[in-house]
């Protein structure tokens, strides 16, 4: 990835080139906001709402597995687990919404420490084999424990007043909650990548043995990007708990982990916004499909292996790595 | 009657042998997913997806052609491993060079692939097949009943495992196999087909997936989704065993089987996790797995 030779020419001409990235950055940002404050006005809320959520919870998996490295295959368990926490918090408890999502959060943060604890002590294909298997009994946990009532999930969550006064049953208020949560999420990936601790993060997804050579404690900062991206994923999970006003097995089970890996994989691992591309067309598929009686699954399997075979980098990453794409000033780094 | 352990010997044994039956699965299908790992570095999630079709391209042969159960232990296997070479042929030799874990991401989606055909097809309900005349009904072994059939698998796989072991650790063609997990490039400037063996081997994997699906079909009903839930747990068995040997595989696919039957006597809530929780004891002990050699 780090070109050796570093010329005058050449780091002037990439400073021009990453001065009009952040200049099409900045107008491709402007347009996405906007279109999300208008888009209620013209699709079905709910829906835009899940999309956010899907979206937000593919750009908390994309942290682990585009920045760091690591392909978790339990991410569900972060998602529907939060999910569980914040809905359970919410209607048994009576919490507010905005604390039962922390709960949520720190629920998911307290489940993505223990996984990546265990799971951090092997790599690659072993580690997505550990979380697939970690993931598996925490589904069986929610099975069989009294608080997430088996197979009937939490019903009828109330939505609540945010801060005790905005009225969260009204859609329009909701949705921009959501899509408030949405863009601090994305806000705080967006900072943690561009950290330090995401700087070496990438160090350890690229050669691992420097990173230790190097003297960073490799685990650690695989630990600590492992709960950030649980983290993350719970608050995309608690989120989704309120809109949806249930939280069930659905989001607890491998299906759901290896959806949001499609989502990353569809829209681009390791690029910031490529997930939340992927993520509303697989949401997008999912509900045109949900009509039909075809199997969404035999689509969902097809467009995995014609991810992994024509196209690795991605619908965003190809679009930065196209032609149009470097005119424009993107560089793909992968 | 006589207890052990507060329990009554009968439902003991009973669980033990339906462990012991657990275990000859595990067994057959973490040994294929070991023997496709050693040498193409993909992990296989498609197994489960592969045991499943067995089953069915049994039920179906049955269903469409008569034929028999013994044929089709011998016919299934040899289909599926087909289609396996197949795959492997178009798709799955284009991903060796690039990161393992898209070797992963394919074979899911090719299993999600084909589970949702047949579920579409077939719907989600299960299929009766049933248990072929010759080892219908059961023996009193005096202290309990064996029906015939979970004794004949219980014996076949056990002599399919071990085949497989001799076949790689014991033959001219297990050589070549095992010399090119070490080093392909080598290998092949001797003049051996590499390619060709890599094929071979996933068929071989897949056939073995396949044969257990046969042998299943008769206990468990024969339905789509048979497969996805059990090759969860054939990760965790393989975890626990490492995949550095195939005797490992075996040996921790049986002794897994047995924990978790017993679970289901002492603990029978703790039974569906049993392996999950040995799987993250080992791994905090033992990161390497209980046979592994560090990967």
């Amino acid at each position: 990835m780090s070109h050796a030779t570093h010329t005058e020419a050449s780091s002037s001409k990439r400073s021009e080139r990453s001065q009009s990235a952040s200049l099409t950055y900045a107008v491709f940002l402007l347009t996405g906001l906007a279109l999300l404050v208008v888009a209620p006005l013209f699709f079905y809320p709910i829906f835009l709402m899940k999309l956010l959520c899907f979206a937000l919870f593919a750009c908390a998996f994309n942290l682990l597995l585009g920045y760091t490295g690591l392909l978790s295959f339990g991410h569900a368990t972060f998602f529907g687990g939060a999910a569980y926490f914040t809905a359970h918090a919410v209607k048994e408890w009576g919490l507010t919404p905005e604390l039962g999502v922390l709960l949520g959060v720190a629920g998911a943060a307290a489940l993505g420490l223990i996984m990546g604890f265990v799971a951090i002590r092997r790599q690659g294909i072993y580690f997505a084999m550990i979380t697939l298997a970690l993931s598996q009994m925490f589904f069986f946990f929610c099975l069989q424990a009294e608080f997430t009532r088996g197979e009937d999930g939490i019903q009828q969550v109330p939505r609540g007043h945010l801060f005790g006064f905005i009225d969260l049953s009204v859609a329009t208020n909701m949705y921009y909650f959501v899509l408030a949560v949405f863009l601090i999420g994305m806000v705080i990936i967006w900072r943690f990548i561009n950290s330090p601790f995401g700087m070496i993060l990438k160090s350890i997804r690229e050669n691992e043995a420097r990173a230790t050579s190097l003297g960073y404690s490799v685990a650690r900062y695989k630990l600590g990007a492992f709960v950030m991206s649980a983290a993350l994923a719970g608050l995309a999970g608690g989120v989704k708990s309120l809109v949806f006003q249930f939280a069930t097995l659905t989001d607890v089970t491998w299906q759901m982990s290896g959806e949001v890996i499609l989502m990353t994989l569809l829209g681009g691992i390791g690029t910031l916004i490529g997930p939340i591309f992927g993520a509303g067309l697989v949401v997008t598929l999912q509900n045109y499909l949900a009509t039909s009686d075809f199997p969404v699954t035999i689509i969902t399997g097809v467009v995995f292996m014609a991810c992994v075979l024509l196209f690795r980098r991605g619908l965003i990453g190809e679009f930065y790595a196209s032609r149009l794409g470097r005119r424009l000033g993107f560089e793909h780094r992968h | 009657m006589t207890m052990i352990f507060g329990i009554p010997v009968q439902a003991f044994l009973g669980q033990l042998l339906i462990g012991l039956i657990n275990g000859s699965f595990y067994a057959l299908l973490s040994l294929g997913l070991a023997v496709i790992f050693g040498l193409l570095r993909v992990i296989n999630f498609a197994h489960g997806a592969q045991y499943m079709l067995g089953a069915f391209v049994a039920f179906l042969l049955l269903q469409y052609f008569a034929v028999s159960y013994w044929l089709a232990l011998i016919l299934a296997p040899i289909i599926v491993g087909l289609l396996g070479a197949a795959i492997e042929r178009t798709m799955l030799s284009r991903l060796y060079k690039l990161d393992p874990l898209y070797g992963l991401l394919f074979t899911f989606g090719l299993a999600l692939t084909i589970e949702g055909t047949f579920r579409y097809l077939y719907g989600a309900a299960g299929q009766p097949y049933s248990v072929p005349a010759a080892l219908a009904g059961g023996t009193n072994l005096g202290f309990m009943f064996l029906p015939n059939y979970r004794g004949w698998v219980v014996v076949i796989s056990l002599v399919a495992c071990i085949g497989t072991w001799l076949l790689i650790e014991k033959t001219k063609l297990g050589s070549y196999l095992r010399a090119a997990t070490e080093n392909p490039v080598l290998v092949q400037a001797f003049g051996v087909n590499v390619p060709m063996l890599l094929t071979l081997t996933y068929a071989l994997g897949a056939a073995l997936a396949a044969f257990a699906g046969v042998l299943a079909a008769p206990i468990y009903q024969v339905s789509p989704l048979m497969g996805t839930n059990l090759i969860i747990v054939v990760f965790a068995v393989v975890v626990v065993g490492g995949m550095g040997s195939i005797m490992g595989a075996i040996i921790t696919g049986y002794m897994l089987g047995i924990a978790e039957g017993l679970t289901k006597v002492f603990y029978p809530e703790a039974s569906n996790i049993v392996i999950f929780v040995i799987m993250a004891i080992v791994l905090l002990i033992r990161p390497a797995g209980l046979f592994g050699r560090d990967v």
